[in-house]
């Protein structure tokens, strides 16, 4: 029957897959071949491909290790760096206070000196001003007295020394 | 004739049998629906199913290969 | 590959997979070098380049071909790691094996002209038998009677449990018969669909633009099905391990 649905093609064989004379030998050389990989695979390549990424994978973890520890490294560095610098602050600031302290107290001593001397000073010119004002007002009592005097003899009165000399007081004195 | 007969009988019978085919697209096509249905709900866990999605297909997809071997063993080796 | 005969549709889809001898042409014997051999062959050799050739210099900054490497390890043990738990990871060259051997075969497959051995029922068959008989030999071993707990669902109500009994162990029965012909199956299926393209594309005449626009579109899904059903293959082993080695039978 089979031999009527595809007898004229000659070629067709029905199913390879079915024609039970071939399967000794595909089973045979199925198995030659799952031997040969099997032992490959087991003795050569799998040991060394896991090899392979077990080295890896410590090389990375190594690296991994050293850059944490180069990472606490320079953090170690940088809190010692800061620690340096937040000294020499405190250093500076005390240097500073120190400084600015003495230069008070010089400051101050010689501003007590300057008032002193400004004061003694200022006394003694007040003084020298009281004494030439005295004798401005003493020099303008004077004055006004001999013009007075000559003002009324210019209008023709008689000058009497003594009654200009208290006009002319009572006047500057008003 | 009845060599005829027997011949056209097969193909009826292998065509029958391709239909079977039709389930087993209808069934991997609702696995993987519902798998990517699934995985778009929650995505974070999808790419530990994918394993199962796969068995999955295999199991609905054999049946219909099945079917396919029937055809063709009436194509062909009958 | 197309059928370029021009006298009709005369589409041989099934040719590819033609099993035949490498020298002269008489019958196949057991250990007859074969169109099997040289495929599987060149898979073993695709291994030896892609996992051993370029790991050589074992770089800590890998290269490209060393990148290659480290992501199938990697994609693998992981793989086994999660679904097949700790104990799981001694299986891992086994499981690695069965990953280079499909994926490689499925994608070598993929060549024109080339013979695809995992599109082969006998080649999937054993592979699965392989994964059945580990898991059930080593539950067996690692666990004694215990082994056969898994078919006893607890989490049911007692009425239900021997009904479930009888369909777990079906179900553990048919492991090895789906696990292989989803793999031939999904190879056959999709470089047959490429051949019958391939075959309206050498009949057409200038409208097979059409069929060769399929082939490309239906090429670049191989490429997945054929990555996807490594994956496929790989991962239900770790699950079936995982009932072996595990801890409990989720």
């Amino acid at each position: 029957m089979a031999t009527e649905a595809h007898g004229e093609a000659g070629a067709a064989v029905g199913m390879p897959q079915l024609d039970f004379s071939t399967w000794p030998n595909q089973i045979f050389w199925l198995l030659v071949t799952l031997v040969v990989i099997y032992l490959v695979l087991s003795k050569i390549a799998l040991p060394r491909i896991g090899a392979v990424l077990a080295d890896r994978k410590s090389t990375i973890t190594n690296d991994l290790a050293a850059a944490e520890e180069l990472k606490q490294k320079a953090v170690e560095a940088e809190k010692a760096y800061n620690d340096a610098l937040a000294n020499a602050r405190t250093e500076a600031a005390k240097i500073i206070a120190a400084a600015k302290a003495e230069i008070q107290k010089d400051l101050d001593a010689a501003t007590a000196k300057a008032d002193a001397e400004i004061a003694a000073k200022t006394a003694e010119s007040e003084k020298s001003i009281a004494a030439i004002r005295d004798g401005a007002a003493a020099a303008v009592a004077e004055v006004a007295r001999d013009t007075a005097a000559e003002l009324v003899t210019a209008l023709g009165g008689a000058a009497d020394a003594k009654s200009v000399s208290a006009a002319v007081t009572a006047r500057l004195k008003g | 004739m009845e060599g005829e007969l027997a011949l056209m009988g097969k193909y009826i019978g292998a065509g029958l049998a391709a239909i079977g085919l039709g389930g087993a697209g209808i069934g991997v096509g609702n696995i993987a629906g519902n798998f990517l249905a699934g995985a778009l709900r929650n995505p974070s866990a999808a790419p530990s199913q994918t394993a199962n999605l796969f068995v999955g297909i295999a199991f609905a997809e054999a049946l219909g290969i099945f079917s396919f071997l029937i055809a063709l063993l009436l194509m062909f080796a009958v | 590959m197309a059928t370029e005969e021009g006298s009709g549709l005369q589409i041989h889809p099934m040719d590819q997979f033609v099993v035949k001898p490498l020298f002269g042409d008489g019958p196949i014997q057991w250990y007859t070098p074969t169109n099997v051999t040289l495929w599987m062959g060149i898979a073993v050799l695709a291994v030896i380049a892609l996992l051993v050739l370029s790991t050589r210099r074992r770089a800590i900054v890998p290269s490209r071909g060393q990148s290659v490497a480290e992501l199938f390890y990697g994609f693998v043990h992981k793989m086994v790691e999660d679904v097949a738990g700790h104990e799981g990871v001694k299986f891992f060259p086994y499981v690695m094996t069965l990953f280079m051997f499909v994926f490689l075969s499925n994608m070598l497959g993929l060549i024109p002209m080339s013979f695809t051995t995992t599109s082969h029922i006998a080649v999937t068959v054993v592979l699965a038998m392989l994964v059945f008989l580990t898991v059930t030999l080593v539950g067996l071993y690692r666990k004694g009677l215990g082994f056969l707990a898994m078919f006893w669902v607890t989490s049911a109500p007692l009425a239900l449990r021997p009904v479930l009994a009888v369909i777990e162990v079906v179900s553990y029965f048919v492991r090895p018969v789906s696990h292989s012909v989803r793999l031939g199956g999904n190879l056959l299926a999709g470089h047959a669909v490429i051949k019958v393209f391939a075959g309206f594309a050498g009949a057409m005449g200038l409208a097979s633009v059409v069929p060769i626009a399929a082939i490309v579109a239906m090429y670049g899904l191989e490429v997945l099905v054929a990555a996807v059903q490594a994956y496929v293959f790989t991962i239900l082993t770790c699950v079936y391990l995982r009932d072996a080695v595990g801890e409990a039978h989720h």
